[in-house]
């Protein structure tokens, strides 16, 4: 290949669990300039959207892969010419070409496009049986598995190509299967669990008399190839028909295997937010002018859960296989809504408990700053112990929230609404006061915590927050 | 204790046991007079006489033959093949009459028999072989490779005790090479256990003998680049420990199996057979072997180093399993 000065940017890895990506934007066109570094394209993936740096300088020579299109990790996107380089005398000199053109030479495959060298004879017809495979460049190609790695996957459900491999030429390692469930990855990774949205085979649905003696085609061989094209469903009339991003289609997986793994249970206790609406009102404007920081109730909630998560460890908690396992940190998921309806990300803040009131305020506007624009790290998303979810904004006031595996427990924070209720005045009577009130909701994994131990959690988080002392926190 | 070369401990063990059980006799090939081709005996004869320590004539037959009746008649012969090549000799008696007297007759045959073994000094094809695996294949026999001169003496001693015959192999390169704390006073070493050499948890090394050595120069090598290497010194091959190396098997997941005797044929073949029907399972790479190839021991020093199992061609197999 006369291409050796030629940068190749590839789809990126974003995380281990992380298999695809969405090309959601070109922030260059083909010959413009690009430094080292620059954002180059947007993409998104079911774990985060972020934006891809140029891997080099030089000149956006070609782009592979358009917006919209969906490729493996590893995929070759673009090409970029370094400057200085020789630009392959076949193309037409990119500097003002204005609009993307298509690729030069329109007929093949995306398979392989970098030029050919300028010495090469014209047109050779098509050496390599050049397959009509997707625009992979084969670098994700399936490797051995071996024995004993095809032993832990079936014993933790693990799809294995699902795992990032670092043995020889990609391999999964044992090493890295291991990682993969340790670190809580999915089981019942994407493309199996896709498999259910498949139609159903074309064969005439089974009637209920046995087949004979064959035997049944297992489910796993049924899970083989996800790319295996899937008939289009059409639109009817009326209808609008769009394809799943890969975020939405991550969403969709995880919530719906989430409530295939968890007994979800979910416990509803009435806050009495006054205490708290006061200690805000008195730190919003000092956080505001000392440390640029807006003081939300969020990070109230969050450091009161955090308060009582040290005496209920169970709801910091994972079910791994037969274990039980418990974290002596807190890491902080903050379910985030993406403008529009267009989904929803749970950055992590990292060891949530070493963080007092302004800390915690601080890091929430921090990661949800950086969810709405996109500067997400796979880092950000990954690793999370507890999860607090805030539709209250909008005006809700009940929420079945469903977990995030493989937490056990999802804290809903509802509107915080003026209410009136029955107190006691200073002489013991029973009144009716006007109260801010808010109602929280967990849901929890039934499988590890029990009812009683789940409201006596949500008592001990409501006293945290009735009689909030700022000093203390 | 005291720090012994693995000769002496050898030469020590024989000589306690010889103090402490008058049944125990040595015989072979100047091993009184001259003190033993290596001087494990030496000084052997001034201390239990000639007729506990006899000279014999040329004739590994006739050693082996003679203490398998000595055997039978209630003694405890210690009989030494001045190179375990010569042992081929002695086939027939050992293999014949030896392993099988005790399941035909049901008469104990505890006869020891000492094959200083091994190459690594230019000895070429008639001094340097390692002939453990014909006899493992031989029912009846027991066989004894040790790697250090703790286990020298302990093996030895055991050996002397077991009831039936014992090939007792030890390694002429580890001679004056190996030292280390020998306990002075009587000791033995069960045959059947291994003694894990270093722990590792990336890949397994299962040897015996003086490879336990070259694994573990390889094995700080590779310590260096991150590979955490678990060396497993099988101590005796009849009956091995098939129990500690599927453990280690299941750790790692990736065995490297190594011995200085040549390919074809060699118990490696046997360590790998085994691991790939008990613990297909476990396994995340090929099992490997690393051997001798199928030729005699060269002359040649720069021959015998290629023909001979190196510390680099260890370093990288394991390399090469690592990265797999």
């Amino acid at each position: 290949m006369a291409t050796t000065s030629a940068i190749d940017v590839v789809m990126p890895q974003m995380g281990v669990s992380v298999s695809e990506g969405t090309i959601t934007k070109w922030l260059k066109q083909e010959g413009e300039q690009i430094a080292a570094d620059e954002p180059l394209l947007e993409i998104s993936t079911d774990k985060v959207d972020t934006e891809v740096p140029s891997p080099g300088e030089g000149v956006v020579q070609q782009i592979l892969v358009q917006e919209g299109e969906t490729v493996d990790v590893g995929t070759k996107l673009a090409v970029i010419v370094p400057a200085g380089a020789e630009a392959p005398a076949a193309e037409p000199p990119p500097a003002e070409a204005p609009a993307p053109e298509p690729p030069a030479e329109p007929q093949p495959p995306v398979e392989e496009t970098v030029p050919e060298p300028p010495a090469a004879p014209a047109q050779q017809p098509a050496p390599a049986p050049a397959e009509p495979a997707p625009a992979t460049d084969g670098a994700g190609e399936k490797t051995f598995v071996s024995p004993v790695v095809a032993r832990i996957a079936s014993e933790h459900g693990v799809d294995v190509s699902q795992v990032p491999g670092s043995g020889r030429g990609g391999r999964v390692t044992k090493k890295d299967i291991v990682a993969f469930v340790e670190a809580g990855a999915p089981t019942k990774a994407s493309p199996e669990a896709e498999a259910p949205a498949a139609p159903p085979p074309a064969e005439p649905a089974a009637p209920p008399t046995p087949p004979p003696a064959e035997p049944a085609p297992t489910p796993a061989a049924a899970a083989a190839p996800p790319a295996a094209a899937m008939p289009q469903p059409e639109a009817a009339a009326g209808e609008i028909l769009e394809p799943m991003n890969a975020m939405r289609r991550g969403i969709a997986e995880h919530m719906r295997r989430s409530l295939d793994t968890s007994a979800h249970v979910t416990t509803v206790f009435e806050i009495d937010l006054s205490k708290v609406v006061a200690i805000r009102k008195k730190l919003k404007p000092e956080y505001e002018q000392s440390y640029g920081v807006n003081l939300t109730y969020l990070a109230f909630i969050a450091r009161a859960t955090i308060e009582a998560i040290k005496n209920w460890p169970w709801l910091n908690a994972e079910i791994r296989g037969e274990q039980i396992v418990t974290k002596k940190y807190v890491n902080l998921g903050i379910a985030v809504a993406l403008e529009g309806g267009q989904g929803l990300i749970v950055p992590v803040i990292k060891n949530a408990e070493g963080l007092n009131l302004l800390g915690l305020a601080r890091g929430i506007v921090d990661i949800a700053d950086r969810a709405r624009n996109k500067k997400l790290t796979p880092d950000d998303v990954q690793g999370g112990t507890f999860t607090i979810t805030n539709p209250g904004g909008w005006g809700a006031i009940i929420g079945t929230p469903i977990i995030s595996q493989p937490q056990v427990a999802i804290l809903d924070v509802e509107a915080l609404v003026k209410r009136p209720v029955v107190v006691q005045d200073q002489s013991g009577e029973d009144v009716i006061a006007i109260r801010p009130m808010m109602n929280l909701c967990l849901s929890y994994d039934h499988r590890l915590v029990d009812g009683a131990y789940a409201a006596q959690f949500m008592k001990e988080l409501r006293e945290n927050l009735e009689s909030f002392d700022e000093s203390s926190y | 204790v005291a720090e012994k070369t693995y000769l002496q401990a050898i030469s020590d063990g024989l000589r306690q046991e010889m103090r402490r059980d008058k049944r125990v006799f040595v015989i072979g090939e100047d091993v009184g007079v001259y003190g033993g081709a290596f001087k494990v005996t030496l000084g052997f004869q001034e201390e239990f006489g000639p007729w506990r320590v006899i000279d014999s004539p040329l004739s590994e037959t006739a050693i082996v033959g003679g203490c398998t009746g000595a055997a039978i008649m209630g003694l405890r012969p210690v009989a030494e093949m001045q190179f375990a090549d010569f042992i081929s000799c002695a086939w027939d008696q050992l293999v014949t009459v030896a392993a099988k007297q005790r399941y035909r007759a049901g008469t104990p045959v505890p006869i020891v028999v000492r094959l200083p073994s091994g190459g690594g000094f230019s000895g070429g094809p008639f001094h340097s072989q390692n002939p453990e695996s014909s006899f493992a294949h031989i029912p009846g026999l027991k066989v004894v490779c040790p790697a250090t001169p703790e286990d020298a003496k302990g093996l030895l001693v055991t050996a002397i005790e077991d009831p039936n015959p014992v090939l007792y192999f030890e390694h002429k390169h580890l001679y004056r090479r190996i030292k280390a704390e020998v306990p002075d006073e009587r000791y033995t070493t069960p045959f059947g256990q291994a003694r894990i050499h270093r722990e590792g948890d990336d890949v397994s090394v299962i040897t015996w003998g003086a490879m336990v050595w070259t694994a573990d120069e390889a094995a700080q090598q590779l310590e260096g680049d991150g590979v955490s290497v678990e060396i497993v010194d099988l101590r005796t091959l009849v009956p091995w420990d098939r129990k500690a190396v599927l453990e280690s098997v299941r750790k790692t997941s990736k065995v490297l199996v190594l011995h200085e005797d040549t390919h074809t044929g060699g118990f490696g073949g046997e360590i790998a057979a085994t691991i790939a029907e008990e613990s297909f399972e476990d396994l995340d790479a090929p099992v490997k072997r690393i051997t001798a190839p199928d030729a005699p021991v060269p002359f040649s020093p720069p021959l015998e180093k290629a023909f001979i199992p190196q510390v680099e061609d260890v370093a990288a197999g394991l390399r090469e399993l690592a990265e797999y």
